[in-house]
């Protein structure tokens, strides 16, 4: 039964309601069963997933990512053979490849897309969340970093940029011999542990927590 | 006030929203507030019942998108130098040079992410900015259906400016082959930059509001 909320009378300050973010239909928030789903019963929006212990596999995910995007950045990427030539080039060579001339705003964007975005969210969802795990109360500054990491989502894009590696393979396949090396597959890794946590992440129950734990 | 079944979601259907209710809700966490509130008191977000100056910044940045994207298509992406000889590429030519390589494959890829996606986004985002001005065809879910069709994919078109940094990167073979990058990536990159702050944007509530007029 996903239908466990639902609107009965309506409190003067909006307390015991929940409000599906897309269409704005009133939703009574009652506690969920772990496991259990709650979807908006105009548009289906997914509202509430409580999972157990989603907390500690949030922060243990995000950890093992950034050690990751560590190893993706410095270790080398992709190696390039043809005729007797060769090339190695890591992720920080990709993001240069726009700093000639009039083109250098856009290496910084590069950057910022796929290294220093991913990387910064994962550093406030572990710094925002981390305290959690233990039972604590969260860290000062948890709502803006938590709030920050979502607005940031759509921009960190190292998915986009592991299949872009993967056209780009295409296109020079028949050029040249490519090996990939240990960084690539650091990256591929880190792309699958963000995917995974980012599907692991229900905002409404990791705002809820966060309100009931802060002290006041 | 009524409580509506699941089962009877209907075209006739009212729905009890916040705003109806008299109540500002929490795009970022659900939270309801009493109307007036200004900042949300679970996450700290700015609240706002419909969110006003929404469609003049949708339909500002879209046209800055349309508007970058015409050089992106007239400029090369990629120029290519092959044992001196100099070759530049826009980014259709690219596509109908893998089909003369004959890898339909990554054409199909790159003239999706490159061409399909990008205009088809314009036209959806202002079919649906238009939606709630005018009444149009498309009921409540699938204007919502084509609202996170348009959220998910859009960052996707990324992937183009990704592939030419990593070939910039990567084939770097002295006199033999060398690619760069050509200015149209930087358009192209403002481009789909503009039209994911355009859908970022829209609000979604917005649409549903619209439909209800329709309807009625």
């Amino acid at each position: 039964m996903t239908s466990d909320l639902r609107t009965e009378a309506v409190p003067d300050a909006g307390m015991g309601l929940v409000a599906c973010p897309v269409c704005d239909v009133l939703h009574r928030d009652a506690e969920l069963a772990v496991g259990a789903r709650a979807r908006c019963r105009r548009c289906g929006t997914l509202l509430f997933a409580p999972r157990r212990s989603a907390m500690t596999q949030i922060v243990m995910l995000a950890a093992t990512a950034s050690v990751l995007m560590v190893a993706a950045v410095f270790f080398p990427f992709l190696e390039l053979q043809a005729g007797g030539l060769s090339r190695q080039s890591s992720v920080f060579d990709a993001v240069m490849a726009f700093s000639k001339g009039m083109m250098l705003p856009l290496s910084v964007a590069v950057g910022a897309l796929i290294v220093v975005l991913p990387f910064a969210r994962l550093c406030a969802i572990a710094y925002a969340l981390a305290p959690m795990v233990f039972g604590w109360a969260p860290p000062a500054h948890a709502a803006p970093a938590m709030r920050w990491a979502e607005a940031m989502r759509p921009w960190a894009m190292a998915e986009i940029f592991i299949t872009g590696v993967a056209v780009a393979l295409v296109k020079v396949a028949g050029l040249a011999k490519v090996t990939a090396g240990p960084a690539f597959w650091a990256f591929a890794a880190l792309v699958l542990v963000t995917v995974l946590k980012d599907n692991l992440m229900c905002k409404f129950t990791i705002w809820k927590t966060l309100e009931e734990r802060r002290p006041s | 006030m009524q409580v509506h079944d699941m089962e009877n979601a209907g075209r006739t259907q009212t729905f009890l929203t916040a705003r109806r209710a008299g109540l500002v809700a929490c795009r970022g966490c659900g939270a309801v507030h009493a109307k007036g509130v200004g900042a949300c008191r679970r996450c700290g977000g700015t609240l706002s019942s419909r969110d006003a100056g929404s469609l003049q910044r949708v339909w500002a940045w879209l046209f800055a998108g349309l508007i970058a994207y015409v050089p992106a298509n007239l400029y090369p992406m990629l120029v290519t130098t092959t044992f001196g000889k100099t070759r530049e590429s826009t980014i259709v030519g690219g596509v109908i040079e893998l089909v003369e390589h004959g890898s339909w494959g990554v054409a199909a890829i790159v003239f999706a992410a490159s061409v399909v996606i990008p205009i088809g986004k314009f036209i959806t985002i202002a079919y649906l900015a238009l939606s709630t001005r005018i009444p149009v065809t498309i009921r409540g879910h699938g204007r919502q259906r084509l609202y996170e069709i348009v959220e998910f994919i859009g960052r996707w078109s990324m992937i183009d400016v990704f592939v030419v940094a990593i070939l910039s990167a990567l084939v770097q073979l002295n006199f033999v082959v060398t690619v760069n990058p050509g200015i149209a990536a930087v358009s192209f990159a403002l481009s789909v930059a503009f039209t994911m702050l355009s859908a970022q944007n829209v609000d979604p509530r917005l649409l549903w509001d619209a439909y209800e007029a329709d309807d009625t």
